[in-house]
């Protein structure tokens, strides 16, 4: 049962990823970022991590997505329809993807990572969220303090950057 | 669970590849930024499972500090574009050429 799960969510969270770089229209890549999004919260559950699930779902699907969309509503790209690829793009793209794809996959299968035995009894740590409480406030302490100040950071520069700024000359 | 930890990262994998893929191929800056925050949650997932399989929490702890940098980077970012379309009326990227020629 598990197994058929992963394969049906990797399937809709490749093939939506898919949608997502290919679709004609900025609206549906949205759409199809939302629903790849949500495939991978699935299978943050088949691996017992229900709280990740559960923030990936409220931070990116709710917040990050809302704002993408809010943000293509807002700027109005004439339907934001885009043009065709030139052949040169394409051959570029992917090759590059390919390169880096047998890279990172090779490297993963010389790492011998199907020797680590994977017992069903393996105990399960990322489902209780006492033990997230007990890391984050003794081991990781200081980075979330860090963590802390980077959203202060950011929430003043988005502030900074979205006054308008009289008499700038126009770089073209 | 007869899925292993190489089903998972393999995944991952495909799943960054096809971020990567789709910033190289994409001219429009939002797709471009979305397609990048693909990439961080290929990561996220890798991260995850090699948590889950070593029965370690600092994997899960790890992915906790990505999507906050993830948030913070979705908010200063789409700020950037809003300032430059104001600017350039545009987000095509092969239209804002200022530092090419």
């Amino acid at each position: 049962m598990a197994d058929l799960l992963f394969y049906v969510l990797g399937g809709v969270t490749l093939g939506t990823a898919a949608l997502t770089v290919l679709s004609r229209n900025a609206v549906n890549s949205a759409m199809f970022f939302l629903l790849s999004l949500l495939a991978t919260a699935g299978l943050f559950v088949l691996l017992d991590a229900y709280l990740l699930a559960a923030l990936l779902v409220l931070v990116y699907a709710g917040a990050v997505v809302a704002l993408f969309l809010f943000i293509i509503m807002l700027l109005d790209m004439q339907g934001g329809v885009r043009p065709p690829f030139t052949r040169a793009t394409i051959a570029a793209a992917v090759a590059a993807t390919g390169l880096l794809t047998v890279a990172v996959l090779g490297f993963v299968k010389r790492a011998q990572l199907s020797v680590a035995p994977v017992s069903p009894d393996l105990p399960v740590v990322g489902a209780s969220l006492k033990a997230y409480a007990a890391q984050l406030f003794t081991t990781y302490l200081l980075p979330v303090q860090v963590v802390g100040f980077l959203l202060l950071i950011a929430m003043l520069g988005v502030i900074v950057l979205s006054k308008r700024v009289e008499g700038l000359e126009d770089i073209k | 669970m007869t899925i292993g930890l190489n089903a998972y990262i393999t995944l991952s994998v495909i799943l960054f590849a096809l971020g990567f893929l789709g910033v190289l191929l994409r001219k429009n800056t939002l797709v471009i930024y979305m397609c990048l925050e693909l990439m961080l949650v290929a990561s996220t997932l890798a991260l995850v499972a090699f948590s889950r399989f070593n029965s370690l929490l600092d994997g899960n702890v790890f992915v906790f500090f990505i999507l906050t940098v993830a948030a913070a980077e979705v908010a200063v970012g789409l700020a950037i574009i809003v300032a430059l379309f104001r600017r350039r009326q545009t987000v095509q990227v092969d239209e804002l050429n200022a530092l090419r020629d």
